[in-house]
């Protein structure tokens, strides 16, 4: 089957891959492009461990085909932390011992972030309905919900 | 280790709930689980798995895969060892190679849909799956049974011809597919009964359902041209990984490395192999490194799920709240092949109860469903659920306080549960004292809304670990241990290291490593790590901390004696009593000699050698944990649907080394029990076909639907551990499904006892009982 060239920005830099065109995204980002902390946990939609931004909107990247990513710019889990300095959702998640096994973590990286730049104060309520779609077995979320909270909490300088 | 050592209650660092050592790489993606490695010229393995429940194998034919090109090499059951009836030596629970090896691949015949007959290695994961479609496998379709009622019928197909069944004298003269049968009894139940003022006796079902894992497992195998195996592997055990690779492929031991990858979660699950032995068999044929990773449908269908159980609870108390027998017959399914926890549940499912008759019975029954496997507390949570259940009905009838009722006859030091072992000191007490001054506990109920309590055993393993210290030349400390960490134990490790050798936290680096690496470690489970794998941490440290005065003695030519080790550093006594500067923030007595950590580190070439201590254990220093939760919640009286308004866990941590990360186990274990109770459950077609062998259907707790999850740490020490550790990952789970059913049926008025308490099914006993 003859491969898709695509050309796409992830994390900040230029970046082109071929694939083939029933090849999804997080599987291109996980073992063509070597960004496997997207992690994969169903490929189906449901636990939000692939979740990645795609030109600004949290999505699942097993359910985005990596030929739609052609002229996107994509941001992963390893494009959160800049300039050697954690962002404030993985520092608080750190310090609220908001993960245990940590499978689950990179997908909550991505989509905490994306809440708290959407709505700086949100709710627990909000908090919890937005990272509905992100699985944890482990922590029973409590301590997730908590981190994210506080994180925006230190965002907003506080 | 005897009862009366010295459990140290004064700590600097045990107690404190630092950043874990390895949490940087697993909130910045680069931590690598088991899907995260790739080796050159790896190729990828599919597995061909059963259409049906229940069929003999007639022929399998790889022509046509085989001229799909990219294919590399094909297996079946052919390619391994027939297995025996001999038990696996040196397994950790006894297990039989032939109800093991035909889970990796069968033989002869199919015993449940999906179980794996074949594999395919190919050059891309496509072509992989492809050729598993050209794959014939001619089968002779049996008939199959799925309840474990019907199973135990006179004319049940039968699973297993040579199944006869284990525990019932004399022994059966035919076939059938209850695999065992124990009975154990205490005193005299019926005369405990006759004494009874009431009697309430309800049968309880808890449905099959899974640890859900987040990450599938995944591997890759490498085999090189002496036959030397080289396996990655996400798994909580990667000796138990070797140990049965070797056994279902034939590879001797001392020929495999297996390396842990991170595990993203395993809860039991992913204390056996499914997939390494396959991938290891197709690395030799193919002559390339094989990866396979299971999907999360594969997941579902063909890892170990978790036994069904329907457990009929019989109980009798006096007015005044004395209980006066227990009689509970468990019937407890384990797939097709037999591995299921039956006789934790039957030893265990009174345990937290002062009664001097009972008698528990179980029953383990053999179904054309994937073979079960350990999911945290094995066995303990369908047990106690139905006791509990009982319990608070006896306490609702007496009009007693359902914690006060438990208080009356909760366990304490020195009772004998029906396993036999007297307890020492134990925090049962202490756990119901504390969630009954809760303020959760005195929280007004509203319309619609029920209050559960339960209370909870588990009995924690110790078993064999090792760990070595490493002293770099400036000072740190490696520290290494072949426990993989599933949810925070590298911290814990590095703290007892810190504790002993008197260094700050982060001065220890902790690492898990490989099989070749480390003496032998059981697996990451039983709740076992954090009391043996770091008791071996603190006893290779204890000997470090006595090389540490060894040199420091030689070279200020004194006795060992006189050369005490505080704050990481040696200390010449100098005429100082020991007391005065052992435990103390201690103010050095002038003029006293003294060597850093890093200034002996950094003479070790010239005093010695190397700075290293390694410590291997067999661990029999466990002691049982017990919890207690209190759930609220509240009823649509019109949807049946149950919302969790408030949670309390309370558990006897014996000691907690780094609190956040007990708290982390307490919640979680809260929220598993919460999904089984209210909606996770395995559902097969009539053919044995899973329904719903998905996220989307079968649907764990995600966090709209939970509150926040309260806990209370008690510490009630382990007299046997020297930091008084009893272990805590696997307790949690235990009392909230009962805490939960007892809530919906307060808050209903309803009876139900038939697990999971989904909308329809609670709407229509709401309506029955209305």
């Amino acid at each position: 089957m003859k491969k898709l060239h695509v050309s796409t920005t992830v994390n900040g830099q230029p970046c082109e891959y071929l694939c083939e065109p029933g090849q999804v995204l997080s599987d291109i980002l996980r073992n063509e492009l070597d960004l496997t902390g997207t992690k994969e946990g169903c490929t189906t939609g449901d636990c939000g461990a692939c979740s990645v931004m795609l030109d600004g909107a949290l999505v699942c990247s097993c359910l985005v085909l990596a030929a739609e990513a052609e002229g996107k710019d994509i941001e992963t889990v390893e494009g959160v932390a800049r300039d050697g300095k954690l962002h404030p959702v993985q520092q608080k998640l750190l310090e609220h011992a908001g993960l245990q096994c940590g499978v689950c973590t990179p997908g909550i990286v991505v989509a905490a972030k994306a809440l708290l730049e959407k709505n700086p104060d949100p709710s627990e309520e909000e908090t919890r309905y937005w990272l509905a779609g992100n699985l944890c077995r482990c922590t029973g979320y409590d301590k997730i919900i908590r981190a994210v909270m506080d994180a925006g909490a230190t965002m907003r300088g506080e | 280790m005897t009862s009366d050592m010295k459990v140290k209650t004064k700590f600097r660092h045990v107690g404190t709930s630092p950043i874990r050592p390895d949490g940087l790489d697993k909130v910045t993606g680069r931590a690598k689980y088991g899907a995260d490695l790739n080796l050159q010229g790896q190729v990828y393995g599919h597995i061909v798995r059963s259409p049906h429940a229940h069929a003999r194998i007639k022929s399998i034919d790889f022509s046509e895969a085989l001229k799909l090109p990219g294919v590399l090499a094909t297996m079946s059951a052919e390619d391994l060892p027939e297995p025996g009836e001999a038990l696996i030596p040196g397994a950790e629970i006894e297990m039989k190679l032939k109800n093991v090896s035909p889970v990796i691949m069968a033989r002869d015949k199919v015993l449940y849909h999906s179980q794996a007959v074949a594999a395919i290695a190919a050059t891309t994961p496509r072509i992989a799956a492809e050729a598993a479609k050209l794959v014939k496998v001619e089968y002779e379709v049996l008939p199959h049974v799925l309840d474990m009622h019907a199973a135990m019928a006179e004319d049940a197909p039968l699973l297993h011809e040579d199944n006869f069944t284990v525990g019932v004298d004399p022994a059966p003269e035919k076939p059938s597919n209850i695999a065992q049968h124990i009975v154990m009894p205490k005193g005299d139940v019926e005369a405990g009964f006759a004494e009874a003022d009431l009697i309430i006796e309800r049968t309880v079902h808890v449905p099959m359902c899974h640890q859900a894992y987040i990450e599938p497992h995944a591997c890759v195998a490498k085999s090189d041209e002496n036959g030397k195996i080289d396996l990655w592997c996400t798994t909580q055990g990667p000796f138990m990984v070797r140990l049965l690779t070797a056994e279902i492929t034939g590879i001797p031991q001392k020929d495999i490395k297996v390396t842990a990858s991170e595990i993203g979660g395993g809860f039991g699950g992913k204390t056996t192999v499914y997939i390494e032995p396959v991938a290891v068999v197709l690395a030799k044929k193919a002559g390339r490194p094989v990866k396979i990773v299971m999907s999360r449908e594969e997941v579902f269908r063909a890892s170990g799920p978790v036994s069904d159980a329907e457990t009929r609870v019989k109980i009798g108390a006096k007015k005044d709240g004395t209980l006066t027998a227990i009689k509970s017959e468990m019937l407890m399914d384990t797939g097709a092949y037999s591995a299921s926890a039956m006789f934790a549940g039957v030893l265990f499912g009174t345990a937290p109860y002062k009664c001097d008759n009972i008698l528990s019975v179980g029953s383990e029954i053999l179904t054309n469903k994937p073979r079960v496997w350990a999911y945290r507390a094995p066995g303990a949570p369908q047990a106690l659920t139905a006791v509990e259940c009982v319990i608070n009905e006896l306490a609702w009838e007496l009009g007693i306080d359902p914690v006060d009722f438990r208080l009356q006859n909760a366990v304490e030091k020195d009772d004998i549960p029906l396993y036999g072992m007297p307890f020492q000191a134990v925090g049962l007490k202490e756990c119901l004292q504390a969630v009954k001054d809760h303020p959760n506990y005195q929280a007004k109920l509203g319309e619609n809304q029920g209050r559960g309590v339960a209370c909870a055993f588990w009995i924690n393993a110790g078993m064999q670990s090792s760990a070595s210290i490493h002293v770099t030349p400036d000072g740190g400390l490696s520290v290494m241990t072949g426990s993989p960490d599933i949810g925070g134990s590298r911290a814990s490790m590095a703290l007892m290291a810190a504790e002993v050798l008197g260094v700050p936290f982060e001065t220890v680096r902790p690492a898990v490593v490989d099989t070749e690496s480390i003496g032998y470690c059981d697996g990451t489970g039983g709740s076992r790590t954090t009391l043996a794998t770091g008791g071996a941490v603190i006893q290779a440290a204890e000997k470090l901390v006595e090389e540490l005065r060894k040199r420091a003695a030689a070279s200020w030519q004194v006795e060992i004696e006189d050369v005490v080790w505080m704050d990481g550093k040696a200390v010449e006594r100098c005429g100082v009593g020991i007391d005065e500067l052992i435990e103390g923030s201690s103010p050095v007595k002038d003029g006293a000699k003294v060597l850093t950590l890093a200034e002996l580190a950094a003479a070790a070439g010239h005093t010695g050698g190397p700075l290293t201590a390694v410590a291997s254990l067999h661990a029999h220093n466990a002691a049982p944990a017990f919890a207690v939760n209190v759930c609220d919640v509240e009823v649509d009286p019109e949807t049946g649907k149950v919302d969790v308004l408030r949670f309390t866990c309370a558990q006897d941590a014996g000691k907690a080394i780094h609190p956040a990360y007990v708290e982390g186990q307490m919640q979680g274990g809260a929220v598993q029990g919460i999904g089984w109770a209210l909606n996770e459950e395995y559902l097969f077609d009539d053919q044995g076909v899973l329904d719903n062998a998905g996220f989307l259907d079968y649907r764990i707790p995600v966090a709209s639907d939970l509150p926040m999850i309260d806990t209370i740490i008690i510490e009630v020490p382990n007299e046997m551990h020297p930091y008084g550790v009893r272990g805590v990952g696997e307790v949690p789970i235990c009392p909230p499904m009962p805490a939960v059913v007892c809530a919906v049926n307060q808050a209903a008025g309803t009876r139900l006892y038939d697990l999971p308490m989904s909308p329809p099914k609670l709407l229509a006993a709401i309506d029955g009982e209305a």
